[in-house]
């Protein structure tokens, strides 16, 4: 007797369409982006709204990769991988003790952190101006890894922490009783088994900084030092604005995040953990 | 091997108290089994000897030589978690020769090492796999062997069969007396079933609440359990307790019958009766020491064990020997042996008998 359960046809093509609907829906912008990148000028206005343009053209990716574009790009690959790395490090540790530690005064630092998340950023630009200023910092990449860093240390604690709870304590006590210190239980048992977090972490921050703009704006006026986003702002000039070329420069600054979390992806697989316990 | 001495042990969270008292000495290659009811503490004292977990006050050695301070890696033990705790991104193999990598032991020396626990445990053709990939019996296996690689001083086990089906229980069970047998190794061992317990134990320990109840070989805290806990604790089905008063020719039980058993009277007032579902026998009507109505039977081939209520519709539990054709509703006549009354003060510790009044 078979009791194979058929799915209902239209059921199934319900799910597809939704997955459709979902696609295109966080796909078309970069479609978009990518289509007036493509598309040449003189056909910008006057097929604005025709989904396939009539020509394809390079010759926008040719004037950005001839232009400041590649500095901006190195200048915004720095910034956000010192960022990534710095927020990731510093997180790592903290997020480690907060989820294996008892200590004093936990829940005040716990707190503390949350609340600096609760600020509007706008509130604390002049401050931070400030203070950047005074150090004579201004216009360097260093600062923007300094205060990337510092914001987004926070959430990726929280983000950290939370990894590290999901791996049982019995597996660093028994690497203890295999005869490990502390340490090296952290780095042999349960580095490698939070390398999804450290991926998850990393994309995060990375993420976060190559898109940033409010501070990048406000910490550099310096043309050899502006990241990638304030770059893209030079297109705008007083009296056009060159879309062809904004757009060309913008689909060439996806590629970098895309690489790094093709990069990352296998690190962010669930299920390293299986097979530690029961269950 | 070892011997592990813990003297007057204690343990606090903050200011809860949750062990105290712990005496104990543990004698080389000697198997102890610790039991008792959920939230005890026996995790606990397995790992403070262990050194997972600091030790509030008392002392605790090896071969006399004080541990108090040393971490985990320098006592020399090894531990198997109820949870197995295997590494789940290394393979059997490197599961199990964990140990001797942290030692720097050479490669080829951990292979041949390794290989040959998996032999003996069964594990040969499985060295290459992940722990994601094994049955829940062979990840035990597996947690064993990275104990027994290390060839500790001790070994300590935290209920390490208790995920395990009733069947694969049994193997392992054996397979655990075997390496004691085997290694001739100390051995600590925390467990929720009984028969684990009697059929391992060289002594058994059984605590109550962060105390120590009595220290003894399964046999002796059968026969001679010190108190009520204990009585009641160790047995299956579960010693039945009966208040009782002194009264002339002996002790008199609530629904009139008297037993004509005396304790020792220097050790205070019998209050309670104790006796054990086999040593109360059916027998023919009239000649018992009470009538009782057998209300649930339940037929388990070698025995059977029958649920009755008194007159004063008291509940106990008689297990007859072999196969006892009895009906639910029925009356029947039960006789006490009374060489294996047990008699308990109102504090609940045991009263010493001393025979016919
Ligand atoms: N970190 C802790 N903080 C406070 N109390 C704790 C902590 N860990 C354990 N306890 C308490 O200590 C007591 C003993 O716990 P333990 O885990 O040793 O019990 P157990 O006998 O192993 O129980 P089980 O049979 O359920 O495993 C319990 O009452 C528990 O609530
Ligand atoms: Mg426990």
């Amino acid at each position: 007797m078979s009791m194979i359960v058929r799915r209902s046809p239209l059921r199934t093509a319900g799910k597809y369409a939704a997955i459709g609907f979902y696609l295109i829906f966080a796909l078309f912008p970069i479609y978009w982006l990518i289509k007036i990148a493509l598309t040449p000028d003189a056909l910008i206005y006057t097929e604005g709204t025709r989904m396939l343009p009539s020509a394809l053209t390079f010759d926008n990716f040719a004037a950005v990769l001839q232009s400041d574009f590649l500095g901006y790009f190195t200048n915004s690959l720095i910034v956000s991988l010192g960022a990534a790395a710095g927020t990731t490090l510093i997180a790592a540790a903290a997020g480690y003790c907060f989820s294996r530690f008892r200590f004093a005064g936990k829940r005040a630092i716990i707190a503390l952190l949350l609340v600096t998340q609760m600020f509007p950023l706008l509130m604390i630009i002049a401050p931070i101006y400030k203070i950047v200023a005074g150090l004579g910092l201004l216009n360097s990449l260093v600062s923007l890894i300094v205060v990337y860093t510092a914001f987004n240390i926070p959430f990726a604690t929280f983000l950290m922490q939370s990894f590290f709870d999901g791996i049982p304590e019995d597996l660093e006590e028994a690497a203890m009783m295999d005869g490990c210190t502390r340490f090296q239980a952290l780095r042999k048992v349960v580095f490698p088994l939070t390398l999804p977090g450290l991926g998850a972490t990393l994309g995060f921050v990375f993420t976060a900084a190559w898109s940033e703009l409010l501070f990048a704006l406000m910490l550099i006026s310096r043309n050899d030092s502006m990241t990638f986003p304030v770059g893209l702002l030079t297109f705008v000039s007083k009296f056009s604005v060159d879309w062809g070329q904004m757009m060309a420069a913008g689909t060439l600054a996806l590629i970098p995040s895309c690489l790094f979390f093709i990069f990352i992806q296998r690190y962010l697989v669930q299920g390293l953990t299986s097979g530690a316990v029961k269950g | 091997m070892a011997r592990l001495d813990l003297k007057d042990v204690s343990k606090s969270y903050g200011n809860v108290e949750v062990m105290r008292d712990i005496n104990l000495s543990i004698g080389d290659g000697e198997f102890i089994v610790l039991v008792g009811p959920s939230g005890c503490g026996k995790s606990t004292l397995l790992r403070m000897i262990a050194g997972l977990e600091p030790i509030t006050d008392g002392e605790f050695s090896i071969d006399g030589q004080r541990m108090n301070e040393l971490r985990p890696r320098d006592r020399d033990i090894a531990m198997v978690f109820q949870s197995y705790a295997l590494y789940p991104h290394m393979t059997v193999g490197r599961n199990m020769g964990f140990s001797k990598e942290i030692a720097r032991a050479p490669k080829e020396e951990r292979a041949r090492e390794v290989a040959q626990a998996a032999q003996t445990l069964g594990l040969d053709r499985l060295i290459e796999r992940y722990p994601r990939e094994l049955s829940g019996g062979q990840r035990q296996r597996v947690a064993m062997g990275r104990a027994i690689i290390r060839e500790p001083r001790a070994f300590l086990f935290d209920e390490p069969l208790s995920n395990l089906d009733a069947s694969l229980r049994v193997e392992m069970r054996l397979e655990i007396a075997r390496m004691h047998r085997k290694l001739n190794a100390t051995m600590v061992y925390v467990t929720h079933d009984q028969v684990e317990a009697l059929t391992l134990a060289d002594r058994i320990v059984v605590l109550e609440a962060g105390r120590i109840q009595q220290v003894g070989s399964p046999l002796e805290l059968y026969e001679r359990p010190a108190n009520k806990f204990v009585a009641r604790f160790i047995g299956s089905p579960m010693m039945n307790v009966l208040p009782a008063r002194p009264g002339a020719g002996g002790l008199r039980l609530p629904d009139g019958a008297v037993l004509d058993v005396a304790g020792d009277r220097s050790a205070g007032e019998a209050v309670e009766i104790g006796v054990r579902p086999e040593h109360i026998d059916v027998v023919a009507p009239e000649a018992g020491d009470m009538v009782v109505k057998a209300e649930m039977v339940e037929h388990l081939g070698s025995d059977t064990n029958i649920y009755v209520r008194t007159e004063s519709e008291r509940g106990i539990m008689v297990r007859a020997h072999g196969h006892l054709p009895v009906r639910p509703g029925a009356e029947m006549d039960l006789h006490f042996q009374r060489d294996k009354l047990h008699l308990f003060a109102a504090d609940g510790t045991t009263i010493p008998r001393t025979g016919a009044p």
